[in-house]
């Protein structure tokens, strides 16, 4: 329930910032007379070194880590489910194919290819998601081919098909539907993982860049204050930690709903 | 005797597995007549299954089909293509399997795929589908089917679940049911109502009956023929009275004196002894030589053919009686 809250209100203020922010021009705005303040009524998180309120900021980063987070999702679920049901379904050659194409991207530490690729194709949020999205579809692939590889000997498919269901209807009808509970899961639960990779990137400096008002790059520019003026990498930090943990809360309880049989037991 | 209807001469089918060639099926003859109810018994793994989904053609890999024909309808199902295949199961031939609870779709409705068996082989639109489904689960006295085919598999008992497998095959009218230990996982009591309502196929529908079980009883309350299996090959095949009554083959002697008999004053059960043989390494002649009390030279050199002992009355041994 908390984890729905937070997500909640996490979708809400992405869609609304703009408008809840005190000052959304800073965004992008400097004002050198209000350097590095401390939490005050008139700046609820702070300034930075470059007097920009840290509070409109963090509001205005959800966007971006929205943005990114549903995107990266989008195009790996897409391309994951796409190739594992293929190769669950399939077997055989094209099986392998793909399974050796997922254990070579497995291979790597997903933040480390990541910010390989984001490297290569030069820094900005476009091409830190296509990063992401590169190295974390391999998770589906395998997640969605294990389901598929069991449920292709599930009864059901073996009924549909002595009754007359063609290979296509079979993997659309009976096995995709079957797959997607877990998918729904793990995505949940995939979204706090893909803000924090997002702002990993940002930190190191291959993601979003400056003057963005990214979480990853707030805390990094932060750094170099953190001992006199902590505010500025610290509210960005908790921004991040209060929404993963959110949705790996949301991700949780989902698990417990979308399973229909622990649903009706509870009614 | 009526129409042919289904046909299958000397099937073998044999799978490659790490341990060897295994030998599921080898050489099974049998016939099903139209309007007939056969019954196909033997132990667990004799090839009772394997030939339904052979008859089907839905041998699953790594399981050829080596040599024999099936003859459906007057023509032979080993040549079909895939394609022909998909349009005669579940529409001029069906199959209901043991676990019902299984062979429907827990994320749809039941009626959902009963519905998708209409689309693909009549082509209705879904409600005139509907309404068809409806007038079935009613004829096979299905109480209340509007709630039954819009509840989810899990909220159904096992009988319901079956009912509903049983429409499903049912709902293109076909000319062969083969119901593959339809019975065995329900309770003895739905396991009757099971029982009556596949007899009374016959007569409402005209449909025949190929009926796997390992049931000897159920075999002699249902069936008008019976063949029995063992280790892949048919080795006795009759009408259910004389089977039951003179039984030929020593396996089928041993199969029948293991059955208690409650009005008999209460004895050791006889067995057929020994266990039976791998199918990597069957062995040669008659596969039931090692078990069998009456084997002698013979038996383990040359297999012997069906043939015909009494009037209709069929077997596969070299010492029949």
């Amino acid at each position: 329930m908390m984890g729905l809250c937070i997500m909640v209100a996490f979708v809400g203020i992405a869609f609304v910032c703009p408008w809840l922010a005190p000052y959304p021009e800073d965004r992008i705005e400097v004002h050198t007379d209000q350097r590095l303040l401390p939490p005050s009524r008139a700046h609820w998180f702070g300034t930075d070194d470059l007097g920009r309120d840290i509070f409109s900021r963090i509001l205005l980063g959800t966007r971006i880590s929205l943005h990114s987070a549903i995107l990266v999702l989008l195009i790996t679920i897409s391309l994951g489910v796409f190739l594992g049901v293929v190769a669950g379904s399939f077997g055989g050659y094209v099986d392998e194919a793909i399974m050796r194409l997922t254990d070579i991207f497995l291979a790597f530490p997903r933040l480390i290819l990541a910010m390989v690729i984001a490297t290569i194709l030069g820094p900005n949020v476009t091409n830190s998601i296509v990063a992401m999205s590169l190295s974390w579809w391999p998770v589906y692939a395998r997640l969605v081919r294990g389901q598929a590889l069991s449920l292709r000997e599930q009864d059901f498919v073996l009924a549909a098909r002595s009754l007359g269901a063609s290979r296509g209807h079979l993997i659309v009808s009976h096995i995709l539907p079957n797959c997607l509970s877990p998918v729904i899961i793990q995505a949940s639960l995939d979204v706090g993982r893909v803000i924090m990779t997002s702002a990993a990137l940002g930190f190191i400096g291959v993601g979003a860049q400056p003057p963005i008002p990214e979480w990853g790059i707030m805390i990094s520019l932060g750094r170099n204050y953190f001992l006199d003026q902590p505010w500025i990498a610290a509210f960005p930090g908790l921004a991040i930690i209060v929404t993963v943990f959110g949705f790996n809360l949301f991700g949780d309880g989902l698990r417990d709903v979308l399973d229909p049989r622990w649903r009706s037991e509870a009614e | 005797m009526s129409e042919l209807l289904l046909e299958i001469r000397d099937l073998h089918v044999h799978f490659s597995s790490a341990h060897g060639m295994v030998y599921a099926l080898n050489g099974v003859n049998l016939r099903v007549h139209k309007h007939e109810t056969m019954g196909l018994v033997g132990e667990t793994g004799c090839g009772k299954s394997m030939t339904a989904l052979a008859v089907l053609g839905l041998i699953p890999p790594p399981g050829r089909l080596i040599r024999g024909r099936i003859l459906f309808e007057g023509e032979d199902l080993t040549r079909k293509s895939d394609a022909e295949l998909r349009a005669i199961r579940g529409n001029r031939m069906s199959i209901i399997f043991q676990s019902p609870g299984s062979s429907l779709n827990p994320v749809y409705q039941a009626q959902a795929q009963p519905l998708d068996v209409l689309k693909y082989h009549r082509r209705l639109k879904k409600e005139e589908a509907r309404e068809q489904l409806l007038n079935l689960l009613g004829r096979l006295g299905m109480p209340d089917p509007e709630r039954i085919v819009r509840a989810y598999p899990h909220e159904l008992s096992g009988g319901m679940q079956q009912r509903v497998m049983i429409a499903m095959a049912m709902l293109c009218n076909p000319a062969l049911l083969i119901a593959d230990e339809a019975t065995s996982a329900l309770d003895v009591t739905i396991q009757a109502q099971i029982l009556k309502l596949l007899k009374s196929l016959r007569s409402e529908f005209g449909t025949s009956l190929l009926l796997i079980t390992h049931d000897l009883g159920i075999v002699a309350q249902v069936c008008d023929r019976v063949a029995v299996m063992y280790t892949g090959s048919v080795v006795e095949i009759a009408d259910v009275v004389s089977v039951f009554e003179r039984p030929q083959h020593p396996y089928t002697q041993g199969l029948l004196h293991s059955i208690p008999v409650i009005t008999r004053p209460q004895r050791r059960l006889e067995e057929v002894h020994g266990s039976v043989p791998s199918m990597i390494d069957p062995p040669t002649g008659c596969r039931f030589h090692p078990r069998c009390p009456r084997a002698a030279g013979l038996c383990c050199q040359q297999e012997p053919e069906l043939r015909e002992t009494l009037p209709g009355h069929r077997v596969a041994c070299h010492y029949p009686g």
